[in-house]
């Protein structure tokens, strides 16, 4: 009676062990699937002008999205321009100071900002610099970019700065460094390698955005460096390319995708590579 | 302790034998905190001046239809007339699909990842479900486009047809594109923060009441059930909401698979429209002040709903593992 009770507990379990085994792996492997796709889509669609030059008018063939690699850097470099210093400052803050209400509320706000969908910041940009500046801009696809990194920007350098050791911060204070030395020579250089890591991972995100862009950047057929002008970006590229009717800006949004792809990734990479060096560093 | 000890004692030496000077390290060190402060109030900043360009800019539209906007089904911007009630119901539908599937592949598949598989394939495994969730959203649309629209044109939907066809929920003409594709290519991408947060709270269910379940002889599925679950309830409750949160602002994926018919039908082969996806697609193009007015009403709308879910999921993983689901 007992065995029979207990065999059919065991293959009850090894019944809905077996389901969860398989949520896994048709999760991995659907998105596996879209990787290799990917891949294999874009791999044959890549050639050399498709890195060297700006898009052909519609029903030529050929062309490439060059203007859109240089815009996409454009935008997230006004992007990390304005988010670097006030996360990391803010970091900083909730790492080195964050005790009490105010740092509680800096938290549970950047935390929710997290999850406040990316077009919803988009309109922001758009009131706040196309509408003063009667222009979509690179300038407009920056600071909405900014606005989205911020908030996981500020959690992760709070996190890195509190893995230095306190014995480095109260070494530093025992020789007289006031508390603005020690942060800034002694506890940010030990996180170096951590922060490196937050700002790879934010740049990535970053990179990839499309929403925000539809009506701060807009896009550009053509070569553009001057941040108060529309300005090409690899993901709109990739939509508006999607969108259309044409055979070969499909090839070409394939292509495009595998190189976004790539940056995302090789972003992703380096950053965990320059976590891990720092960790070997401390030990 | 230690730190504010030390400082002290220095602050104690100086006050006592030194000469004062105009800028002490004191000074240097407050307008140091003064200014990280307020870096971090740029933050809270940030967060309202979002919410008052929102509300400024909805005014018009506030005015004009009040809350009957909410509920309102007629979309007609030739004619200036607007109601946000098609692109509620396109939302809610598409991400309350996309958490249903999600929801229990994500949340099996995190346990199998902490309590089952080998631990040699957990670091790999975990690397690649980050890796998936940093793929951005239009990349998503491009391959639901071209590769899951064909298929649930093809497959899918003729076989959902076949054998539930009596609910009005698979009926109708048969497009692939419209909310069914909509919410597959949403549960894709719900799928890693669902996993990856599921996941980091059933890896903090102590080890001591595993094992004190083990004692009692019961089997490793009742141990996950009777112990680990319970343990993790509001930290997975929490991920589903993230989930979901991330569901509901989902934007260029949906837009490119949903195709944008705003309309309330009972089927999910039909085509539709989200708040995200309206934005995105009408944002340009709107030609009246009005227009514009009432998109930035309902990203208004986007915008309460995802704070408020994202505030109650914080508090539910917060309270169990504090550094979960940062990412």
């Amino acid at each position: 009676m007992d065995a029979m009770a207990l065999r059919r507990r065991r293959l009850r379990g090894a019944l809905f062990e077996g389901l969860c085994a398989l949520a896994s792996f048709a999760g991995v492997g659907i998105l596996l699937a879209i990787l290799i796709y990917i891949v294999r889509q874009g791999a044959g669609a890549l050639d050399l002008a498709f890195f060297t030059a700006t898009p052909k008018p519609v029903g030529e063939t050929g062309g490439g999205i060059a203007n859109a690699i240089v815009g996409t850097l454009l935008i997230v470099a006004v992007a990390a321009a304005i988010a670097l210093p006030i996360g990391i400052g803010a970091g900083i803050y909730l790492a080195e100071f964050g005790r009490g209400r105010f740092a509680d509320l800096v938290r549970l706000v950047a935390d929710v900002l997290t999850g406040v969908p990316s077009i919803v910041i988009g309109i922001l940009a758009y009131e706040l610099v196309v509408v003063t500046m009667h222009r979509f801009s690179a300038l407009a696809g920056g600071v909405a970019l900014a606005a989205l990194m911020l908030p996981p920007l500020v959690r992760t350098t709070e996190e890195i700065l509190r893995l230095v050791p306190g014995e480095y911060r109260e070494a530093a204070l025992a020789l007289g460094a006031p508390r603005w030395r020690t942060v800034l020579t002694v506890i940010v250089p030990a996180a170096t390698g951590g922060l490196i890591t937050g700002v790879m991972l934010a740049l990535a995100r970053a990179a990839g955005e499309t929403a925000p862009l539809l009506f701060t950047a807009f896009g550009n057929n053509f070569w553009n460096l001057n941040p108060g002008q529309p300005t090409a970006a690899l993901p709109l590229q990739i939509y508006q390319y999607v969108i259309s009717p044409y055979d070969d800006w499909h090839r070409q949004a394939w292509a495009a995708a595998l190189v976004l792809v790539t940056i995302v990734f090789v972003l992703s990479a380096l950053a965990r590579l320059a976590t891990r060096s720092t960790r070997r560093g401390n030990q | 302790m230690l730190d504010t000890f030390v400082t002290t004692l220095a602050e104690a030496q100086r006050a006592g034998r030194r000469p004062r000077r105009w800028w002490s390290p004191r000074l240097a060190d407050r307008v140091f905190a003064g200014a990280v402060a307020a870096f971090a109030a740029a933050i809270v900043l940030l967060t309202v001046l979002i919410a008052w360009e929102l509300w400024r800019g909805s005014a018009a539209a506030r005015h004009a239809f009040g809350f009957g906007f909410i509920t309102s089904t007629q979309w007609d911007p030739v004619a200036g007339v607007f109601g946000a009630a098609p692109f509620i119901y396109g939302t809610v539908v598409t991400a309350i699909v996309a958490l249903l599937l999600a929801g229990p592949i994500g949340i099996g598949a995190a346990i199998f990842l902490t309590e089952l598989a080998p631990r040699a394939a957990r670091g790999p495994v975990g690397f690649l479900v980050e890796m998936l969730a940093a793929i951005p959203s239009v990349i998503y649309g491009l391959w639901a486009l071209f590769v899951l629209v064909p298929v649930v044109r093809t497959h899918l939907q003729p076989f959902l047809a076949e054998n539930l066809g009596f609910l009005p929920l698979f009926s109708g003409p048969k497009y692939g594109v419209g909310l069914l594709s909509a919410a597959l290519v949403l549960t894709v991408m719900i799928l890693p923060t669902v996993t990856a947060i599921s996941q980091s709270v059933l890896a903090a269910v102590p080890r001591g009441q595993r094992e004190a379940a083990h004692a009692l002889a019961a089997t490793r599925w009742e141990v996950i059930t009777g112990v680990s679950l319970p343990f993790a309830r509001s930290g997975i409750a929490g991920a589903l909401i993230l989930g979901l949160g991330r569901a509901l602002g989902e934007t260029m994926a949906v837009t490119m698979v949903i195709g944008n018919r705003p309309g309330i039908s009972p089927s999910l082969f039909a085509l539709g429209d989200t708040m995200a996806s309206v934005i995105a697609n009408q944002f340009n193009e709107a030609d009246s002040a009005l227009f514009t007015s009432v998109l930035v009403e309902i990203a208004l709308l986007l915008f309460v709903v995802t704070v408020l879910l994202n505030l109650g999921a914080r508090l539910l993983v917060w309270r169990l593992t504090p550094h979960a689901g940062k990412r």
